[in-house]
């Protein structure tokens, strides 16, 4: 094998100590920065997800829905709770001006006794007037959901097929949502009459908070999207005003609370990216140039026994890149096994939507942070073998003595 | 291949109060024949190493030509000229000079792992073998410089020299750390090496050395003058 082949590696092995701190650097250069862009951009997506599942451009409630639960903790948080109103609003609400799309949905809680398979809340939806949850729907089922059929979310370990039981009535698991990254992952969907089934079910067995409730003539929520020519703020203000013992919220208030926790939270990953980044960097050029300044002699041995500039440059330059690639490689790859496998720790310890990116956008993260991370040591080697390069053999051989 | 210098300076800036030059040498004019065993004495500070290395092409010159064969090698770039120095110049450089990862049979064949075909690295592994044993390093042809004491890094230094049988060796006190029976050994294989047609510049305070020079110049404060 050629020298500038093989030099680099023997380099590298004849000086363990400098070589695994410099790996180790690297390391945790990419590690820092595949990490950091991995969770940044799961929050975006999962913001993103939130956003489009809502659907709507205002959500009304039963006003004691908001002494009674926290409203959003419900809509974002996936808190299981449910508040009723009297269907009449829903036929108030629609008759206002500016809607374009109106639709109801019935709010049920499982128990954590033995009559229900698993806590968690379960969203009744009108499929003739949804324009919210059926778009999801019918991207994981093909027809509509039949009487007893639920459909549930990603997060939930029950499979198509299944059977899963509220208020001691079974119900088909007939299809699993995508993942959205939020709470919503935990809920279950299904159709005004099984809803409708599973509260009087609850009811009847004592376990429904609200004791004296017809659920043919109650809704928990009313979902509207706004008609072209009118604002959002118009109709919303329309809807306190005249609808009244109800409260109206715009669903991107509600996200524009998140999206802003966000902005927080990409800023501080942001900063941490770059201070590592500038403390890995100063620390790579430093270690590069030292590395080199003590190598000097050697590099003239090589000068005097016939090697170019170039290829002095050559040896040096590979050397960085095995290191720095190397160190690269094993950051991303240990970046990955943190932020793929743990995604729903990171999930539950920042309470906010997180839904990872596709496969591909995980990827060209990868690659852009292999390129990122060899482009800082090779940029470091390359300012000491051009250093090196332009001083005469002479000189240094000279100076040494 | 006739080596010659014409009208050779060099000049160092040197940082004081004010920048102001320093005359290392003073144009020199000098002329090497094949086989000859030429040697440079001077005071420290003479500039004799410093002339040394523009003869070697390692440190380009203020002013003046180095002509190897009628070619001028600082006209040369620098691919060319390292290609030149690893074909027809051996240079055994002041202090210790090796490769640290690399054996010393692998440090004297540097510079056909540079450049050479397998077949040269096997015939160079085989050379590296005689002059080893020549220089009483044989013992060591794995070793890593880290286990040689200096006379031994000034012996490797002297093989690596010598593994490519060039036009013309420069050799920069090369007897600087040898015992006075290492000392009598090595100037015997620079004289034998000149004998064989390499021409050997040798700069040294060694007084014994004197009597194998074919020719002996002196160097006074960057001023060279036949002796």
């Amino acid at each position: 094998m050629k020298l500038t082949k093989s030099l680099p590696f023997r380099n590298i092995a004849g000086r363990p100590a400098r070589s695994a701190a410099l790996v180790i650097l690297t390391v945790l250069m990419a590690v820092t920065m595949i990490c950091g862009t991995l969770i940044v951009s799961s929050l975006r997506t999962g913001l993103n997800a939130l956003e489009a599942r809502l659907g709507a451009d205002i959500m009304t409630v039963p006003a004691s829905a908001l002494s009674k639960q926290n409203f959003e903790n419900v809509i974002m948080q996936g808190s299981r709770g449910y508040f009723y109103m009297d269907r009449s609003y829903l036929d108030k609400a629609a008759e206002r001006e500016g809607i374009e799309k109106i639709s109801p949905q019935l709010y049920l809680a499982s128990a954590s006794s033995s009559c229900c398979s698993v806590p968690l809340q379960i969203i009744g939806y009108d499929p003739e007037t949804d324009f919210t949850v059926t778009p999801w729907i019918k991207r994981s089922m093909g027809g509509e959901l039949k009487d007893l059929d639920v459909v549930v979310g990603n997060d939930l370990s029950v499979f198509v097929g299944n059977t899963i039981t509220f208020y001691g009535v079974e119900c088909n698991v007939a299809a699993k949502l995508d993942k959205t990254g939020t709470d919503l992952d935990t809920a279950v969907y299904t159709n005004m009459n099984t809803i409708k089934t599973l509260i009087r079910s609850s009811l009847e067995l004592g376990m429904n908070d609200f004791a004296d409730i017809d659920p043919d003539s109650v809704v928990s929520c009313i979902l509207i999207k706004v008609a072209g020519g009118y604002t959002v703020d118009e109709v919303l203000n329309d809807l306190n005003l005249h609808v009244r013992r109800t409260k109206s919220f715009k669903t991107a208030d509600m996200v524009s609370g998140i999206a802003g926790s966000l902005e927080g939270i990409s800023g501080l990953i942001g900063a941490l990216i770059c201070a590592v980044w500038v403390l890995g960097l100063v620390i790579l050029f430093l270690a590069f140039v030292m590395s080199v300044n003590g190598r000097k002699k050697e590099f003239a041995v090589l000068r005097v026994t016939g090697a170019s500039r170039r290829k002095l440059s050559g040896i040096v330059m590979s050397e960085a890149l095995m290191m720095t690639v190397t160190g690269a490689v094993i950051g991303i790859l240990l970046g990955l096994l943190i932020v793929l496998p743990f995604n729903g720790v990171i999930e539950e310890s920042m309470g906010m939507p997180f839904l990872l990116p596709d496969t591909g956008v995980v990827l060209l993260f990868s690659v852009l942070a292999l390129i990122v991370s060899a482009a800082a040591g090779a940029v470091s080697a390359a300012y000491s073998a051009h250093r090196i390069g332009c001083i005469d053999t002479g000189v240094i051989l000279r100076g040494d003595n | 291949m006739t080596m010659t210098a014409e009208a050779l300076t060099k000049e160092f800036i040197r940082q004081g109060n004010g920048t102001n030059r320093f005359v290392a040498v003073q144009p020199a004019d000098i002329s090497i024949e094949r086989g000859q065993f030429v040697l440079l004495m001077g005071r420290s500070g003479s500039g004799k190493s410093t002339l040394l290395n523009m003869l070697a092409g390692l440190l380009t010159p203020t002013s003046g030509k180095v002509l190897y064969g009628g070619e001028d090698i600082y006209a040369m770039d620098d691919g060319k000229l390292s290609r030149f120095r690893s074909e027809h110049i051996g240079v055994i450089p002041q202090g210790q000079t090796a490769v640290h990862s690399l054996t010393v049979t692998e440090n004297i064949c540097l510079s056909y792992m540079l450049y050479g075909t397998d077949k040269e690295r096997a015939a160079a592994s085989e050379y590296a073998a005689v002059l080893m044993e020549r220089l009483d390093i044989s013992r060591l042809a794995d070793a890593m410089p880290s286990e040689l004491s200096g006379g031994e890094l000034r012996r490797m230094a002297i093989a690596r020299a010598m593994i490519r049988k060039p036009d013309v060796i420069f050799a920069d006190e090369p007897t600087c750390d040898l015992d006075d029976e290492n000392t009598e050994n090595v100037l015997k294989i620079l004289k034998e090496t000149a004998l064989s047609g390499t021409a050997v510049f040798m700069v040294t305070h060694e007084k014994d050395a004197a009597e194998y020079a074919d020719v002996r110049y002196k160097m006074s404060s960057g001023r060279i003058e036949r002796d």
